[in-house]
């Protein structure tokens, strides 16, 4: 059994969503001329963006479900995958916008996505500019068991550990959801810690320090402890950052504690227990034997969950899994740890038919 | 305020069969605080004019509070709290207590002195030059003409170029000098075009360019908006210094000034591998947007950058460090203890695992002679 715990659709624009519109917001893109919010995180053209191979006449992958099949599932005998669109709704300056985009791309890929594919499940996109209107749109599809974690992007507004998004972590736990954090960014604020980049390598490279910097904000405004049954899961963030990472944020711990005491455990095994990152891109060590050595230094074999980031270009030809890991972890990594992460997923397999 | 010190009756001994070591970050600072946030200290240093302008207007930076630092510390002056003077001056003020506390019982043979209550970074760039030029006078006056294990920084108003420049130069040919210094925390990334003069004009003095965590750029200090507390500031500086070599490498700095050394400060260093091979492997697929670079990445850390000990990451086993070290590779590491600061590393207890004789001569000594050219 394979699950791929982060393939994106292609939201191929407004025309698409038209349908999945109210009257007042049909009207206002037509009459504005809002063709499309692709966010620049993913620029069309850019090599990143879509595998070569993988392109279309278009120049795009991932537009239809057959597609995504053809080039995503079947190669890699994936009997689940969930789709994480990335789309700009979350960098509209506008909530009101940002809500209505948002409730078109679930409604959307809901209809025209899960419903054409038993195999799919999505994460739901959500106004990340509000947390109340996140909070809504969370309790309008919570309901329907193929919507299996929440979507937000690891650039926002403020640190994401805030209690201002609480409401978010409560609604999430509430209802089964596992909080999906992505590469991307609202584009509030400078794309690297030090200001704004020149090139997109740079701001690409620096998406890992804002994961660094947002489990750190997670861990110690206590949302993990606030928060018991919650799991958060960090999507195309490069893994090999995160042994490094912890040393250091536990060692500060340590010295520190009392700023947060709340804090009662070790951030490493906060980390061990409660985040999950999807596995590319992996940002492997060249050595013989460096990928075992990294995933010692992690300590755990229960924390990476199989992704192939289709259509994104990360590895050549099938070659999801990174050299150098077991074929037990393997295993673990393809099925088991997906299965006991995502709470809907067990549910929903339970029912389903047989699984290749 | 009421500062609790610890007993101090602890204090060993110089061992003469130590091994003498190479501290790559002491933090020295003036005694006292002046007002206004320039130390009285510094007056002797300055002009007429200057000393007026701060106890008129003070000196201030891109952040919030007229006294202290945005995120408070975890203790006053985040120092070790049996490090304040036994006078009670400030941590890092008398040389003779550094002496007796930490210079000769850790047999340290070469200090690097790291100021940090400068003028970098201030918003007014004029004061910022005065103040800088001032502590590279003191540096030089106070500490290392008194001991000559001592090496001063020069540090340098680095938002104005043209004077950091000078400033610079002035201290070219005096060997009392070994690194040119800046922050991290800039007013755009590190490797930005407007620095390079800076760089050109400290590798044509052989001097590394020193950079420690820390300053005021104004950015949010995470890309998803400011941290709530000091510990994930702190934390944060490892990203932050990421952020650093990331656009050092990527503006292509190291492939315009091949000989230029880059010396990271108290950032950590055990991400420097992961941030290798993710440059690496992006480089791999974008390097059409890169066409500066000649070279993976990676390589570049390896020739051109080295990394300062402390805050050393914990991991467990400790041997794990070995493993990075490994990667990093052990010629680029250099020990530092960050005395007098509260997270200072022991030399005799931070790197707790097994290492061969040339290694370990090598972090603590070797490596350092050989960057700081002594």
């Amino acid at each position: 059994m394979v699950i791929d715990c982060d393939v994106h659709p292609t939201v191929p624009g407004m025309k698409t969503l038209l349908p999945y519109l109210d009257a007042h917001w049909r009207e206002a893109v037509a009459r504005r001329g809002i063709d499309d919010l692709n966010t620049i995180s993913y620029p069309t053209i850019n090599p990143l963006t879509y595998r070569a191979d993988w392109r279309d006449e278009t120049g795009r992958a991932a537009t239809s479900p057959e597609m995504l099949a053809r080039q995503a599932l079947d190669p890699f005998g994936t009997s689940i995958a969930i789709c994480n669109c990335l789309w700009g709704a979350q960098a509209a300056f506008s909530e009101d916008l940002g809500a209505a985009m948002a409730r078109a791309v679930n409604d959307w890929i809901a209809k025209e996505w899960l419903d054409r594919d038993p195999r799919l499940r999505a994460s739901i996109m959500v106004p990340q500019q509000n947390p109340d209107r996140t909070v809504d749109e969370i309790e309008r599809l919570a309901h329907d068991k193929r919507f299996v974690q929440v979507l937000l992007l690891v650039g926002g507004e403020q640190t994401l550990g805030r209690r201002y998004y609480w409401p978010i972590y409560a609604a999430a736990e509430r209802h089964g959801l596992t909080i999906g954090i992505h590469a991307g960014s609202m584009y509030r604020h400078q794309t690297t810690p030090i200001g704004w980049p020149s090139s997109y390598t740079e701001e690409y490279v620096n998406q890992a320090t804002s994961f660094q910097s947002q489990l750190t904000s997670l861990i110690t405004e206590g949302v993990f402890a606030k928060f018991p049954a919650l799991t958060v899961v960090l999507m195309e963030s490069g893994v090999s950052w995160l042994p490094a990472y912890f040393w250091r944020l536990t060692k500060f711990w340590k010295g520190l504690r009392s700023e947060v005491p709340w804090v009662s455990d070790p951030p490493g095994s906060i980390i061990r227990d409660r985040v999950r990152l999807t596995l590319q891109p992996f940002d492997a060590p060249p050595d013989d034997g460096g990928v075992m050595r990294l995933m010692e230094q992690i300590g755990s074999d229960e924390m990476l969950l199989f992704s192939t980031d289709y259509p994104h270009w990360q590895f050549e030809g099938l070659a999801a899994m990174p050299a150098g890991i077991d074929p037990g972890l393997a295993k673990k990594i393809m099925a088991d740890n997906p299965l006991r992460t995502y709470v809907r997923l067990q549910q929903h397999t339970a029912q389903m038919e047989p699984v290749r | 305020m009421n500062v609790d010190v610890l007993n101090r009756s602890g204090i060993q001994p110089a061992a003469t069969s130590k091994l003498a070591i190479a501290d790559g970050d002491i933090h020295p600072r003036p005694a006292g605080v002046g007002i206004g946030g320039v130390s009285a200290a510094l007056y002797p240093y300055m002009t007429k004019q200057w000393v007026e302008h701060v106890t008129a207007f003070g000196i201030t930076y891109r952040q919030p509070w007229e006294k202290g630092s945005a995120y408070p510390k975890g203790q006053p002056q985040a120092a070790r709290r049996d490090a304040w003077t036994p006078g009670g001056g400030s941590p890092g003020s008398d040389l003779a207590f550094m002496r007796q506390q930490h210079l000769d019982p850790n047999n340290v043979a070469l200090g690097i002195l790291n100021p940090l209550t400068s003028g970098q970074g201030a918003q007014n760039p004029d004061l910022s030059l005065a103040v800088c030029h001032a502590t590279n006078e003191w540096q030089k006056a106070e500490w290392t003409s008194q001991d000559s294990r001592l090496k001063a920084s020069v540090v340098v108003p680095y938002e104005d170029t043209v004077a950091s420049v000078r400033e610079i130069e002035l201290r070219a040919n005096d060997p009392d000098f070994a690194q040119v210094f800046l922050l991290s925390k800039t007013n755009e990334p590190l490797g930005q075009r407007r620095y390079w003069p800076i760089y050109e004009a400290a590798a044509a003095t052989g001097m590394p360019i020193g950079i420690h965590a820390f300053g005021n750029g104004g950015w949010p200090n995470t890309t998803g908006g400011w941290a709530s507390y000091y510990i994930e500031e702190m934390v944060g500086h490892s990203m932050a210094q990421q952020a650093v070599l990331t656009s050092l490498i990527l503006e292509g700095v190291f492939e315009r000034i091949p000989s230029l050394k880059v010396v990271l400060i108290e950032g950590g260093l055990a991400w420097a591998a992961s941030l290798g091979w993710r440059l690496d492997a992006q480089w791999k697929k974008l390097k059409q947007e890169l066409p500066g670079l000649k070279r993976a990445p990676s390589e570049y850390i390896r020739s051109n950058v080295w990394f300062t000990t402390q805050p050393i990451e914990e991991p467990d086993p400790r041997t794990q460090l070995a493993e990075v070290f490994d990667w990093i590779g052990w010629d680029r590491i250099l020990f530092a203890t960050d005395y007098p600061h509260w997270d200072y590393d022991d030399p005799a207890q931070a790197l707790p695992f097994k290492m061969t004789e040339a290694q370990r001569r090598g972090i603590f000594q070797d490596n350092a002679k050989k960057v700081y050219r002594v």
